[in-house]
């Protein structure tokens, strides 16, 4: 029988669609892999937020990779426990910084009004003389940075715990 | 219908319309940020309010879709809040109502999460994470207005003056929610009022603004009982639907 680590291999074959260079395994929202027989894969995932439009893209881009593989996968949604950034990989913030976005880092308590803004480095220069330009961005994911030394305006992988 | 699955609509329809509402904005923002801003917390809401309606079209189990229930019911089915049905007005207008919204929806989903339905608490545990992001953004702009320009901060004390009858519903409960605050679904609403008004004061002393002095209740959205503009919401919102039954994406 297939074992489960060669279906998290194809998996992680599976780009996610607004950052294709993180694969969905990178991004942590592929919760488990259940090798049921030869044929049968029961998938489980989670969204990232409530309302990102990319998790049904995902859920098709999934079970089309097990279905050209030759297995017949279901797929099931979790809502709890809820997702986190810190569901990220190391090499899924790797690729996020190479990508030029400036991955998750901890925050300070959201019950502060005004709180200073994280510092988050300059995915382009490393500086982190940057400032926050909104907390919301191109995605229910991001917020929107700038960097003071180079200028470079980029997105930041906001954290979410 | 089961006590359940009205309580899930009243949550769902609140979150669906504040969503349509803020949609509205999209490309309409007073600047780029907030129109970006606006429209992320419409998606999560509307993304809130269909795991409410795929759980509740999943209780129901009569076939019906959670597109049937977001889309195909009569306006008096509709149980969301009247507050959430208010028109954007100007930008005070739109982030008081936001800023008054989430204020309660905060303690409501730290309570919820507590839930003894598992679903209704995911969907709690995961809802809550994304009302903090609004949550700030919109008390933050609340001071930044109200503390600001003599112009804002007249602007949104006006805002706070029309919608302050609207807030008390928020926390309306009748025998639906009895029900499910006994089978340890539900959350007592009366229980959240002093975490509620805590952080209301705080940010009014921040923003310089005052309580409305009026003692002034609306009510009747919880039970299918709307303002005018609900209607004119549902036009627009479900004309996709009416036009071309069972259109899909
Ligand atoms: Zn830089």
């Amino acid at each position: 029988m297939v074992s489960s680590d060669f279906i998290w291999k194809l998996l992680d074959e599976v780009p996610d669609p607004e950052i294709p260079v993180l694969s969905v395994v990178d991004l942590g929202i592929v919760r488990s892999v259940n090798v049921i027989d030869e044929k049968n894969i029961a998938v489980v995932v989670t969204p990232t937020y409530s309302g990102c439009p990319a998790v049904k893209a995902i859920e098709n881009s999934i079970r089309e990779k097990l279905i050209e593989s030759g297995f017949e996968p279901s797929i099931t949604t979790s809502l709890s426990p809820a997702w986190n950034t810190d569901w990220i990989t190391e090499r899924g913030r790797e690729r996020l910084k190479a990508y030029g976005i400036a991955p998750p880092v901890d925050e300070v308590d959201k019950n502060v009004l005004f709180a200073d803004a994280p510092v988050v480095p300059c995915p382009r220069c490393n500086s982190s003389n940057t400032r926050m330009i909104s907390q919301f961005g191109s995605t229910a994911c991001k917020a929107h940075y700038q960097c003071n030394e180079c200028l470079e305006p980029f997105d930041y992988f906001k954290c979410l715990k | 219908m089961s006590a359940l699955n009205t309580y899930i609509l009243r949550i769902a329809d609140d979150s669906l319309i504040l969503g349509q509402r803020l949609s509205e904005l999209c490309g309409h923002g007073p600047a780029i940020e907030e129109d970006i801003a606006l429209t992320n917390v419409a998606l999560d809401l509307i993304g809130q309010a269909t795991s409410l309606y795929e759980y509740a079209a999943e209780i129901q189990n009569g076939g019906k879709t959670s597109d049937d229930l977001a889309f195909l019911r009569l306006e008096h089915q509709y149980l969301n809040t009247l507050l959430v049905e208010q028109p954007n007005g100007d930008f005070g207008m739109t982030i008081v109502r936001q800023w008054l919204f989430d204020t309660f929806r905060l303690p409501f989903y730290e309570a919820l999460q507590q839930s003894k339905d598992a679903q209704i608490a995911g969907i709690a545990e995961k809802a809550l994470k994304e009302t903090r992001y609004h949550w700030r953004h919109s008390s933050e702009w609340v001071i930044r207005l109200g503390d600001g320009t003599e112009e804002s901060h007249y602007r949104v004390q006006e805002a706070l003056n029309f919608l302050y009858k609207y807030v008390d519903e928020l926390f309306y409960m009748d025998d639906i929610d009895k029900e499910m605050i006994e089978k340890g679904i539900g959350v007592d609403l009366e229980s959240l009022r002093p975490a509620f008004n805590e952080r209301l004061k705080h940010v009014l002393e921040a923003s310089t603004l005052s309580m409305p002095a009026y003692e002034w209740k609306l009510k009747g959205g919880r039970v299918g009982r709307h303002t005018e503009h609900l209607g004119h919401i549902l036009t627009e919102l479900q004309y996709m639907q009416r036009a071309y039954p069972n259109l899909q994406w």
